[in-house]
């Protein structure tokens, strides 16, 4: 039988020999995040599958509602407890709506992890400007708590989010404790109300502010035109395009690279991504309806 | 598949041996081969060698296929039609996972009953090629899909060498055809036939001689160790003998002379120029000629759905009336839908020369860095049943033209 190509092989910690099986996770918390964005805690019933279960910062989950359908959600929790699996859903369609109907003690179904990580290793030794657009963060929260466990492995953490209101930060409750871990944590958004005392702006302008950005590493997740635009921002304060890395969303059925539906040119962002440097994708980006 | 063993001299195999072949296969595989139905050849379950298309010549030119009777033609005179192995092996529609309630909660398990191991009998070298190419595919990636698995281990193969290539082949092209071996080694079919008369190798299906077709003799060589079992038997039961040496050499000539004449073809007729192709598309994608064929296609669908190699698809939950069971059906999708694309509520490729774009450059490039290798094997099915006769080649031959200089074009 002919190779697979070079660099594609089974992830690790993948959950199943058969790609299309499922496993039950039962919710053991909910919790808003904000305005039609919920946090689900879920633990995988099967004891010996959730034993074996591991990922890595940027994976995600396929959450699977019986009968209602499936949706690619990215793991928000922190790698070194992977039996207890966080999910931040935004209720937009389908699978996420009815999700947002089920209570705690309910039962869901779920396959992964899947997907390439963030390239946390990569970067030690250097600084890591996390840059999050709106529910963007949700992807990188698995990152940010493990630079706050590993802190001394790096030089500067800072996490730059951006919203468009107040109330859709995410985790803006969690900015003490990452603070207190010695990350710089900001938070802008594009329109104040009465309470806010933060910046108002994109978060590029706060990417723009950094400083010399020659030994920084940028992790950016949001939507395509935020993220081009926060690359050109980096690429202001010193920071190329191979020292950036998106997190990209398309569709996805099968998140295996055998459904088609997630390409992005040449790429499957299901098994080639979703964490892509950017050089890899900048030119592919410019290019409305790719 | 057993592994290849090409010391097995070819046999000789008469029309009596053609139709045991059929009956053998039968015994423990369901066998599929081509047959007229709907005015086309197509793949279907056949129970006996007289449900081949003999008597019937196929042609094809961009938007146009007819089949026409034809007293000459035998029963692998005809080049490809609708159907390709695609159909069997990754079925338009299939349960991937079964969903079922029960006391602990909501289980997933592979769908239940393997269904019976398919024999292909009549398969060409393009067909061989883009088996290749899919088990790429659903093999290769990294994830195995354990349904297409299990038929590609069960399966078995009858290959022919084409005596005849349609206007809307290029196999020649892509390196995958007329011969069943040209598609590469390690694409090896069970058994391979040539079909060895009545008429002087290489001459077309047209002027193929008067004997009647029902009479043709087949050169019969085994690629496997299946596939020289069953030869053996043929052997012992006396319905397949030595060949001639005069057969042996014009067993070796039909698909010479097929691809002689695919190799004399000129300018204007069809051929792909592969060289540099990745590349050339990746660079183009702001070409004009992407709004040029989008002002002619239809966005029908119809070339992904023939193509032998497209694999995308998409996934619908079937609950049983008693919501205790779900069936997660995977079914062909194409990127010539706006469905393929859909994300927040809108197409990302909503134009149609977005959709063209994604489907050629996909197809001819992008599919080299996702699994090594083009995704085209000259097949020239998208040709012949595009209703509006889009021919992949003249794309091509269009984009390779530099884009004016002045007017960027758009998609
Ligand atoms: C790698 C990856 C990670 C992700 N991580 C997360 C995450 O952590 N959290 C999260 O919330 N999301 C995440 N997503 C996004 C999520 O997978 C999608 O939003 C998914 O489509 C939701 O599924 P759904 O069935 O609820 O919505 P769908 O029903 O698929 O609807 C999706 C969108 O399309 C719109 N829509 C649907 N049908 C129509 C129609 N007929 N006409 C018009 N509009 C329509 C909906 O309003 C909605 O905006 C991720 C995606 C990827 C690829
Ligand atoms: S692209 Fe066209 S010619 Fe190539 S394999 Fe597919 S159907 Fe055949
Ligand atoms: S190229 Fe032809 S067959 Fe393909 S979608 Fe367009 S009109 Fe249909």
């Amino acid at each position: 039988m002919t190779p697979p190509p070079a660099g594609r092989a089974a992830l690790p910690g993948s959950l199943a020999a058969d790609p299309w099986r499922s496993h039950a996770a039962r919710i053991v918390a909910i919790r808003d995040e904000a305005p039609g964005v919920r946090g689900y805690d879920l633990e995988l019933c099967d004891s010996a599958v959730r034993e074996a279960y591991r990922f890595r910062p940027g994976q995600f989950n396929m959450l699977l509602l019986p009968g209602i359908g499936e949706a690619a959600i990215s793991i928000a929790s922190d790698p070194d407890a992977p039996h207890r699996l966080t999910h931040t859903v935004r209720a937009v369609g389908n699978v996420t709506d009815a999700l947002a109907r089920r209570c705690e003690g309910d039962e869901i179904l779920l396959r992964g992890p899947f997907g390439t990580p963030w390239p946390l290793g990569a970067l030690e030794g250097g600084d890591v400007i996390v840059v999050a657009g709106g529910l963007g963060l949700a992807s990188q929260r698995a990152a940010i708590l493990t630079l706050a466990r590993q802190r001394n492995a790096y030089r500067r953490v800072v996490v730059l989010a951006g919203a468009k209101a107040p109330a859709g930060l995410l985790y803006a409750g969690e900015d003490a404790a990452w603070r207190a871990a010695g990350i710089e944590v900001e938070r802008v958004v594009e329109s104040a109300d009465a309470g806010w005392r933060g910046a108002v702006g994109l978060v590029t302008d706060l990417v723009a502010r950094l400083g010399d950005g020659r030994r920084a590493g940028v992790l950016c997740c949001g939507p395509d035109g935020m993220m081009r635009a926060v690359a050109a921002a980096a690429a202001g304060v010193g920071i190329g395009p191979e020292r950036v890395w998106v997190s990209m969303e398309r569709p996805m059925s099968c998140a295996v690279g055998q459904c088609g539906l997630c390409q992005f040119g040449p790429f499957f962002v299901c098994l080639d991504g979703p964490v892509f440097r950017y050089d890899r994708v900048a030119r592919l980006l410019e290019i409305p309806g790719l | 598949m057993g592994p290849p063993t090409d010391t097995a001299a070819p046999l000789e195999l008469g029309p009596a041996g053609l139709d045991r072949l059929v009956c053998i296969l039968a015994e423990t595989h369901r066998v599929i081969g081509p047959t007229v139905a709907d005015g086309a050849v197509v793949l279907r379950e056949i129970a006996s060698a007289a449900e081949l298309p003999v008597g019937w010549i196929d042609e094809q030119e961009g938007g146009r296929y007819r089949l026409h009777a034809d007293a000459s033609a035998g029963p692998f005179d005809h080049v490809v039609g609708p159907f390709s192995l695609k159909n069997f092996l990754f079925p338009p529609r299939e349960t991937v996972a079964l969903l079922e309630r029960g006391a602990e909660g909501w289980r997933s398990r592979p769908p239940e009953g393997a269904p019976r191991a398919l024999a292909v009998v009549g398969v060409r070298g393009c067909d061989l090629a883009a088996l290749a190419i899919q088990d790429r595919v659903f093999l290769g990636s990294g994830h195995v899909d354990p349904a297409y698995q299990a038929r590609r281990r069960d399966l078995i193969l009858v290959a022919v060498d084409c005596r005849r290539a349609a206007p809307t082949c290029f196999c020649h092209s892509t390196g995958s055809g007329p011969a069943a071996c040209d598609a590469g080694a390690g694409r090896v079919a069970d058994l391979t036939l040539v079909d060895l008369g009545p008429g002087p190798a290489g001459s077309a299906a047209e002027d193929l001689g008067i004997e009647p077709s029902a009479a043709r003799r087949f050169a019969c060589r085994a690629g496997t160790l299946r596939g020289a079992a069953i030869l053996g038997r043929l052997r012992a039961e006396g319905l397949a003998g030595s060949l001639a040496p005069a057969d042996s050499e014009l067993s070796a000539a039909v698909p010479r002379a097929t691809a002689a004449r695919l190799a004399a073809r000129g300018p204007g007729e069809r051929h792909l120029d592969t060289e540099g192709l990745r590349d050339l598309l990746f660079d183009r994608l702001d070409h004009p000629r992407w709004d040029d064929v989008a002002a002619r296609c239809l966005a029908c669908t119809n070339c992904t759905l023939v193509c032998p190699t497209c694999f995308c698809a998409s996934v619908t939950e079937i609950p049983a009336l008693d919501a205790e069971r779900v069936e997660r059906e995977r079914r062909w999708e194409s990127c010539f839908s706006l469905d393929h694309s859909r994300m927040h509520g809108r197409a990302v490729r909503h134009s149609t020369a977005a959709r063209y774009r994604q489907w050629l450059t996909h197809k001819l490039a992008g599919w080299i860095d996702q699994f090594g290798v083009s995704g085209c094997t000259g097949c020239g099915r998208c040709i012949t049943w595009c209703p509006v006769g889009i021919d992949l080649t003249a794309e091509v031959a269009a984009l390779r033209a530099p884009p004016p200089a002045s007017e960027g074009g758009r998609a």
